[in-house]
C-alpha cells in the first residue's frame, strides 16, 4: 500500500522540477522565456502555493494576504541594508517576519470564520497599507519606498564601493537567469513543503476542517491551532515571495500590501484550481502571462496577425480584438475569469480533468460496442 | 450501593429556551457496561439532554459528571477525549472527504490527541490507522464503498458511516441519537446485532430511540422523557407495566 502513493510522490515532485528548471527552453515558443517574468511566475507561485494551503484546505478566504509579501519585500531590503548583499539571511528573515505577521493576525482574524474572517484580514491588510505610508515611514520610507543607499552600514560586507552593490548569492549575482534559477529552487522547495502537507495527516485534518469544522470539535480536535498553523504557513510561504521580490529588484514599496494585491493571488488560485497542488500555479501562469505579454500587444502586432485576411476583414478583427489587448488586457482577463468561474468552477485543474475523462471514455468506447456487458463492470 | 459503578451522573439540570423549559430537574445515572435508553414524545427534550452531555449546550443549573469529573463548560473536543462520543440524529458527516477518511480522521484524533503538528509525516504510511478504518467499515458492511465520496451517500449509509466515526474512537460512553431512524428494516436490524455486539465489548451506551423494538432488544434500563422530566425509570418489563408511561407516552396503548 505505502510504496506505490510514496513513489508517485516522488515521480510528482521529479516532473515538477524537470519542468521548473527547463521552463526559459519550453515556454520560449510563447514569448515567455524571459528572466523577468520567469522570476514573476516563479514568485507568485510561491505566494499562491502558499495561499492555497490556507484556502484550499481549510477553506478560510483570506483576503489579506498581500502584507505578508510587504512585511517579505521590507525585511529583505533592511537586511540588504543592514547586514549584508548576500540573499541567503534576506530570504530567511523575510520568511520568519512574514511568520511572526501571520501569527498576530492570524490569531485575531481566526475568532471568526467565513465571510467575517476575510473582512479581518482585508481590514488587517489595508490598515498595514495606510500605517506604511504614513507613520511608519522611518521604516518603510513611506510613498519613496524603502531602497539601497549608498550610507547602508551593511555591516557583514563592510565598506560599499562604486555605486549601488546588487543582491549576490555568495558572490553569484542575482541578476537574469541566475535570479530565475534562485527563485525557481525556492519554487520547487516551495512545492515540495506543499506536497507534503497535502498527503499528511494533518493535511487531511485541514480538509475535514473545510468540510465539517463542527464536527471536527466533536469528533476531539481542537480547530483553532490547526488553523493557525496553516494560516502562518501560508503566511511565511508570502514572506518568502515578498523576500524574493526584493532579491530581485532590491526596493520595497507599500502598494505591495494594497488589497489589489490580495485579490491577485484570490483570483489565482481560484482561476487555476483551489484545493488542487498544480492549480494555483497554472492560475499564476495564466494570469502574468496575460499582464506581461498581451498588455505588450498593440494595433500593429495584431495588424501582422490578421494580415492573411481581406483588408477589411482584418480591420474589423484588429478593432475587435484591439480591445482586449494592450490597455484592454484587464478585459480578457475578466471574460476568461468569468467564463471559467461559471462553466468550470473548480477552476482550470476542473477542466483537464474533465478532458482526460472524456478522452478515457473515447479509448473505452470501442470494447463497449464490442461487448457492452462487460463495460459495466 | 455501587457508587463506582455510575459513569454518568447527571444531577438537577434545567434547561429553558426563552419560556420554555425544556429540561426540568433532570436526575440521570448510568452504569458501566450498560445500555441505557431514554424514550420520550416528540419534543420531550431526549436531543437537549444529549446537547447538555456534550457541551453543546450549558444548563441553567445543575452538573453533569462523566467518571467523576464535571463536564459542564467544558470545550467538545475536551470531552471527546474524557471518552464521551456523540453520534448525531442528522448525520454530521464530512461530506467532501471518501468514506475511509471519513472514518481515519476520528482514528486520528483518538491518536494525535487534541493536536499534533504531523504535517511532514505521510498519510500513506499510515497502515494501522488505515487498516483500523478499514476493518470498522468492513463490520458495517460499508467496506464496498470506501472509496466514494461521503458527500453522495444515501442517507442510511451516512448514519451507518457515522456510527463507524463514533465506534473506532472506542469510547467509554456512547451517545446514540435515534441511530435506526431513516434505515430500512434490513439495515436496522443489523444495527441492532452490531449495537448486541458492543454491548457485549463492555461499552456503555446512552440510546434515545422512538423503534420500540430496537429499545426493548437492547435496552438494560429505560428512562421516559416527557414535556422535559423524566417520568419513570426502571427496566424495560418495569417501563412496559407503568401506566404512567403508558398514559404520557403511547396515549394509552398496550407496549
Amino acid at each position: 500500500m505505502t510504496t506505490p502513493a510514496i513513489r508517485n510522490d516522488w515521480a510528482v515532485m521529479a516532473i515538477f522540477t524537470v519542468a521548473v528548471l527547463t521552463a526559459p527552453l519550453w515556454l520560449a515558443p510563447i514569448g515567455a522565456n524571459y528572466p523577468d517574468l520567469l522570476q514573476k511566475f516563479a514568485i507568485f507561485g510561491i505566494f499562491a502555493i502558499g495561499f492555497n494551503i490556507l484556502f484550499g484546505l481549510t477553506g478560510y478566504l483570506s483576503f489579506g494576504h498581500a502584507v505578508f509579501l510587504g512585511v517579505g519585500s521590507y525585511t529583505a531590503v533592511w537586511s540588504f541594508k543592514l547586514l549584508t548583499m548576500n540573499v541567503i539571511p534576506a530570504v530567511i528573515l523575510g520568511t520568519v517576519m512574514g511568520g511572526v505577521f501571520a501569527v498576530l493576525i492570524g490569531y485575531v482574524s481566526l475568532r471568526r470564520s467565513g465571510i467575517y474572517f476575510s473582512i479581518l484580514t482585508l481590514a488587517f491588510a489595508q490598515m498595514s497599507y495606510n500605517l506604511a505610508y504614513s507613520v511608519l515611514t522611518p521604516i518603510t520610507n513611506g510613498e519613496t519606498g524603502l531602497q539601497l543607499t549608498q550610507q547602508d552600514p551593511r555591516i557583514l560586507d563592510g565598506p560599499a564601493g562604486e555605486g549601488l552593490p546588487s543582491t549576490t548569492l555568495f558572490g553569484l549575482e542575482m541578476s537574469g537567469y541566475s535570479g530565475f534559477y534562485f527563485c525557481a529552487v525556492m519554487l520547487i522547495l516551495a512545492f515540495y513543503i506543499s506536497l507534503r502537507i497535502f498527503r499528511s495527516p494533518f493535511g487531511l485534518k485541514l480538509q475535514a476542517i473545510k468540510s465539517n469544522q463542527t464536527r471536527m470539535k466533536y469528533t476531539g480536535f481542537n480547530t483553532k491551532p490547526y488553523l493557525l498553523v496553516a494560516f502562518v504557513i501560508s503566511g511565511m510561504f508570502a514572506g518568502l515571495a515578498g523576500s524574493l521580490m526584493a532579491v530581485t529588484d532590491p526596493l520595497a514599496g507599500a502598494e505591495r500590501m494594497q488589497w489589489t494585491a490580495s485579490g491577485e493571488v484570490v483570483l489565482m488560485t481560484i482561476l487555476g484550481g483551489t484545493g488542487t497542488l498544480i492549480g494555483p500555479l497554472l492560475g499564476v501562469g495564466i494570469i502574468k502571462y496575460f499582464e506581461n505579454i498581451f498588455s505588450a500587444l498593440n494595433e500593429a502586432t495584431l495588424h501582422a496577425f490578421f494580415s492573411f485576411m481581406p483588408d477589411w476583414l482584418a480591420n474589423v478583427m484588429v478593432a475587435i480584438s484591439s480591445q482586449f489587448v494592450g490597455e484592454g488586457w484587464h478585459l480578457t482577463l475578466g471574460v476568461l475569469f468569468m467564463l471559467v468561474v461559471i462553466f468550470l468552477p473548480g477552476g482550470v485543474m476542473e477542466g483537464i480533468r474533465r478532458m482526460t475523462a472524456a478522452v478515457r471514455n473515447l479509448s473505452k468506447q470501442k470494447p463497449t460496442e464490442l461487448e457492452p456487458k462487460e463495460a459495466e463492470g | 450501593m455501587s457508587e463506582n459503578n455510575i459513569v454518568l451522573s447527571i444531577k438537577g439540570v434545567n434547561k429553558t429556551f426563552g419560556g420554555l423549559q425544556a429540561l426540568g430537574d433532570i436526575n440521570l445515572e448510568i452504569e458501566e457496561g450498560k445500555t441505557h435508553a431514554i424514550i420520550g414524545p416528540n419534543g420531550a427534550g431526549k436531543s437537549t439532554l444529549l446537547n447538555v452531555c456534550i457541551g453543546r449546550l450549558v444548563p441553567d443549573t445543575g452538573t453533569v459528571e462523566f467518571a467523576g469529573k464535571n463536564m459542564i463548560g467544558m470545550q467538545p473536543h475536551d470531552i471527546n477525549h474524557a471518552g464521551m462520543v456523540r453520534v448525531f440524529q442528522t448525520p454530521e458527516i464530512f461530506p467532501d472527504l471518501t468514506v475511509l477518511q471519513n472514518v481515519m480522521v476520528p482514528a486520528l484524533a483518538k491518536r494525535d490527541g487534541i493536536f499534533k503538528f504531523n504535517a511532514f509525516s505521510s498519510l500513506s504510511a499510515e497502515n494501522n490507522i488505515e487498516e483500523e478504518a478499514a476493518q470498522m467499515l468492513d463490520d458495517l458492511g460499508l467496506g464496498a464503498i470506501k472509496t466514494h465520496q461521503a458527500g453522495s451517500m444515501s442517507r442510511g449509509d451516512k448514519r451507518r458511516l457515522e456510527l463507524c466515526m463514533g465506534l473506532i474512537q472506542h469510547p467509554r460512553l456512547l451517545l446514540l441519537d435515534e441511530p435506526t431512524a431513516g434505515m430500512a428494516r434490513h439495515d436496522t436490524n443489523r444495527t441492532v446485532e452490531l449495537l448486541k455486539e458492543i454491548k457485549e465489548r463492555g461499552m456503555t451506551k446512552i440510546i434515545i430511540e422512538h423503534d420500540m423494538h430496537v429499545v426493548f432488544s437492547l435496552a438494560d434500563k429505560i428512562s421516559v422523557l416527557a414535556q422535559g422530566r423524566i417520568i419513570a425509570s426502571g427496566t424495560p418489563d418495569e417501563i412496559r407495566g407503568n401506566p404512567k408511561v403508558q398514559e404520557a407516552y403511547l396515549g394509552g396503548a398496550e407496549l
